[in-house]
């Protein structure tokens, strides 16, 4: 019975801080750096500039901040969950087509729709031609006309391109929603109206919350619209104090100021989804059965879905693709090729670099689920509601920092000046991108991850495969479609990013977004026409990916 | 001594899961964790694997000291072998490379005759390229235990291996899995709830309850010897007889039974299976000190369940279930003597 008995190795340490969680932490740590930054200059002392700014344009910031929200808040929220009811509850000719038609104007930025609208409806533009030509008025005295470059202006376009945000996850809920719980209130006296209006939107209200927080977290995040609207919002101001004024102590405090309400707004949604933590009662589906609806009613469910559609993404598209027909030789030339390949080698190394982080810090909490690593996970997630104005303040302060500090020990130890090495460098653009959306491939990982079993984990081990050589083996073969759409979601939106790129990008660095917004800016608007509509093509692949999944996301529904 | 667990506490977000176990487990033994879910059973098997952290207590493996308190060798250096409730077999490797997963010491041409081997061993050698999905409930199994045999672990780990399938083929696997690991001679410890899977598979079966064990012995001693009323329960229906010790003897509706170590009038449980109930036709029922009548009868097959009720001198009630041999079918509200088989019956305090 009593054997030698040989002891195990202490391995105290490993066991608090091993090497995935230390990982974890610390890369999450890097990646919250540049939030935790511009928090930490509010308590910079400022000087005087900040009574010159409440004095001028704070309250104006402030007031058309105000009324960005609410417009697009409200717009978003009609459009969005009226269009999503009505194609999944009624039966209408081309109903099929507006299932995944309507999430296309999400492959438009706001920056392009402004400047196409612009084009089309300002006073030189073909509208107001015709307008002028027909009436015979000859000038601007002559007539009212809407003016689009204008606060209201700004709120229809970011209504426009956003509201697919709030008709996907509205969809995406009603979908999920048992048809048993609407058929029973339709048994209990309701009729379909009352049915949306009792049962389908206030068991949807989480995901529509959800859906219009990101809508207005986008809104916050613009910086070409507002810009090119000459609509005074903090993200203009924050560039303006910054490099106009040459204060980025301020431009960081307004930054801190917009984080307040990004904070509320997640506060808002988070408290919106707490007061409804509904739980479907049952789990039985049945294939929707769509409403048969009078020719009439028909009618008018094709037109509410219609113009959406075509004022969102149609008519832009077009609009884009005749200017870009007007000037092919400019779009063949070698200059577009340039800032195309640009674009693409920052979105490639930022979406390779956003899927290895994200599988990485998935895992590590995957094998420590402990509070720390959450608690990181969700640090390093900030990123994403942070507009990239705010972020291009949090990044550029601290390596310019560090930049003067090694250039100067260099100097002085090495006889050399080291430069620039990371303040306008592609790393500074790079890591900006990483902060901003490492959220968005981390949320596909870990729903990829997510599928596979723990037992996977421990069959793995128990087989003689360390924990690195699990994820190389049993994981990462399993979730490389998860990684494939995560990689493209990241790369979609580096394409698309404006305000960070155009602060941080080094110089003589442009990529087509950056290209399209100063072409825009000198009112040349035909020419930034190809650059945009290359945007566009390549958002539309991810619109393909989401109506793709919503699509498959109801159990037993078909097609 | 290839097992041994030392004062095992887990506990997880501060409630307590384990409560100092101890066991140990013979090369060559078969081992069951018996109990209801929630005992702690499973986690007691992650512990032996390396899966979990307890807060305390050792896991000696082989004579090596593989847990230590919070210091724990990670699972991949234990050389256990595990199976799983869901068999946990990788989706994208087909079956033999799935075998040949935990053969990355062997020498690469010895690990061809090694997954043929014991794919062989499962009756599983025409299917080595199939994928997982293909295959059914029965095979997966199989393959599963294949794949936990073939890297030649000290010990071999089962959680549950039998509830994914359905019961008819559930016999006939448990019997192959019980074949192959007794000719291998590894030490096996696995998890159940179903008192039947244990006392059909275990050379020796330890009952948990709420992070404890409750009793460790063979088959017999756990069915004949329960140290308790869970214990005496757990293992099918039991009639329990209200008593009071007098003269060393516990004095129930249905007789007396000998009780040692009570004091005089204290008040106990009888426990009594219900085919240790004897119950004989009475011709007439002058002189029967209890009256039991029969309530319903219910022809089962190869035996009867009988419902009685037994009355006291009091005119208490007493309701028992038991079985008697098929041919014997009483009619309903038939008046009968009940007696017990008293060398069947376990005395407890009352609880």
């Amino acid at each position: 019975m009593d054997q030698t008995v040989t002891a195990l190795k202490p391995l105290k340490i490993k066991k608090i801080l091993d090497g995935w969680t230390l990982f974890t932490v610390i890369t999450a740590l890097i990646i919250s750096s540049p939030v935790l930054v511009v928090v930490a200059y509010v308590f910079v002392p400022s000087g005087e500039i900040w009574t010159h700014l409440t004095n001028t344009v704070l309250p104006n910031y402030i007031f058309n901040t105000f009324i960005l929200l609410i417009g697009v808040g409200a717009g978003t929220l009609v459009i969005g969950t009226g269009c999503a009811w009505v194609v999944t509850m009624c039966k209408f000719p081309g109903q099929k087509i507006f299932e995944w038609a309507l999430l296309l104007p999400l492959a438009v930025p706001a920056y392009v729709i402004a400047y196409t609208y612009t084009g089309l409806l300002d006073f030189a533009g073909p509208v107001q031609e015709t307008l002028r030509e027909i009436f015979g008025w000859s000038s601007r005295r002559d007539y009212w006309f809407p003016e689009v470059r204008s606060l209201w202006g700004a709120v229809t376009m970011f209504t426009l391109v956003l509201y697919p945000y709030v008709y996907m996850l509205s969809r995406a809920a009603f979908l999920e929603q048992s048809i048993c719980v609407l058929e029973v209130s339709r048994t209990l006296g309701r009729t379909p109206w009352q049915a949306f209006k009792d049962v389908a939107f206030p068991l949807a209200r989480p995901a529509i919350a959800a859906g219009s927080a990101l809508a207005l977290m986008e809104t916050l995040n613009d910086f070409g619209t507002v810009n090119f609207f000459a609509v005074d919002t903090f993200t203009t101001g924050i560039y303006r104090t910054w490099f106009g004024l040459g204060e980025p102590v301020a431009a960081a405090q307004l930054g801190a100021c917009l984080l307040i309400f990004i904070v509320s707004l997640i506060a808002l949604e988070r408290y919106s989804r707490g007061q409804a933590a509904y739980h479907h009662t049952t789990v039985r589906y049945r294939a929707l059965r769509k409403l048969h609806i009078s020719p009439f009613k028909q009618a008018l469910c094709f037109t509410f879905c219609f113009f959406p559609v075509f004022l969102g993404f149609a008519l832009p598209a077009g609009i884009l693709l005749n200017w870009t027909r007007d000037t092919t030789e400019w779009w063949m030339n070698l200059r577009f090729l340039s800032l195309a390949l640009n674009s693409f080698t920052l979105a490639s190394i930022a979406a390779v670099l956003a899927v290895v982080l994200a599988v990485l810090m998935a895992y590590g909490v995957r094998l420590k689920p402990s509070f720390l690593t959450k608690l990181s996970v969700r640090a390093a997630s900030i990123g994403y509601a942070v507009p990239g104005s705010v972020l291009a303040v949090g990044i550029m302060l601290p390596f310019a920092w560090t930049d003067n500090l090694v250039d100067s020990w260099a100097r002085e130890h090495l006889g050399f000046s080291t430069g620039l090495l990371l303040s306008g460098t592609i790393v500074a653009v790079v890591f900006a991108y990483i902060v901003r959306f490492l959220s968005v491939s981390y949320n596909a990982i870990e729903a990829g991850l997510g599928k596979i079993t723990k037992n996977m984990d421990c069959a793995a081990r128990t087989l003689g495969h360390g924990p690195g050589e699990t994820l190389q083996k049993v994981h990462l073969p399993l979730i490389r479609a998860s990684m494939f759409s995560a990689g493209i979601l990241v790369f979609v939106d580096v394409m698309k990013e404006l305000p960070a790129t155009m602060i941080m990008r080094p110089f003589n660095f442009t990529t087509l977004a950056v290209r399209t917004f100063e072409l825009a800016s000198d009112e040349q608007l035909a020419a930034a026409s190809s650059a945009a509509l290359a945007i566009v093509l390549v958002g539309i692949i991810p619109v393909i990916m989401i109506s793709r999944t919503i699509a498959k996301s109801r159990p037993g529904q078909q097609n | 001594m290839s097992l041994k667990l030392e004062n095992i506490e887990l506990a997880f977000d501060g409630f307590c899961v384990l409560n100092r176990i101890n066991l140990s487990v013979d090369r060559g033994e078969f081992v069951c964790l018996l109990g209801p879910s929630g005992c702690g059973k499973t986690s007691t098997l992650r512990v032996c694997a390396g899966l979990e952290t307890p807060i305390r207590g050792r896991v000696i493996v082989d004579g090596q000291i593989v847990t230590d308190g919070s210091d724990v060798l990670p699972p991949e250096k234990r050389k256990i072998g595990f199976l799983f409730q869901d068999f946990a077999l990788f989706p994208h490797l087909n079956v033999f490379k799935n075998v040949a997963f935990g053969l990355k010491d062997f020498p690469k041409s010895e690990i061809e005759d090694r997954v043929q081997e014991v794919l062989k061993q499962v009756r599983m050698e025409k299917y080595a390229n199939a994928l997982p999905h293909m295959l059914s409930g029965g095979q997966q199994q199989r393959v599963a235990l294949a794949r936990a045999m073939a890297p030649q672990p000290r010990i071999i780990l089962l959680d549950e291996p039998f509830s994914g399938l359905d019961s008819g083929l559930r016999a006939e696997i448990r019997d192959q899995t019980l074949h192959i690991l007794k000719s291998s001679n590894v030490a096996a410890v696995m998890v159940t709830h179903d008192p039947e899977e244990a006392m059909f598979m275990g050379d020796r079966i330890i009952l948990m309850k709420d992070g404890n064990i409750v009793q460790d012995g063979t088959p017999t001693e756990l069915y004949s010897q329960p140290v308790d009323h869970f214990a005496a329960s757990f293992f099918g229906e039991i009639n329990i007889l209200k008593g009071v010790i007098k003269n060393d003897q516990a004095k129930t509706v249905l007789g007396y039974v000998p009780a040692k170590g009570f004091k005089e009038g204290e008040k106990v449980d009888v426990l009594v299976r219900p085919e240790n109930i004897k119950i004989q036709r009475v011709l007439d029922d002058i002189g029967a000190n209890e009256k039991a009548h029969i309530m319903a009868a219910r022809y089962l097959g190869r035996e009867s369940l009988l419902h009685i009720r037994v009355e006291d001198e009091n005119a208490n009630t007493t309701h028992l279930h038991a079985r008697v041999d098929g041919q014997l079918l009483p009619k309903e509200n038939e008046s009968i003597m009940a007696t017990m088989d008293y060398e069947h019956a376990f005395v407890f305090r009352a609880s």
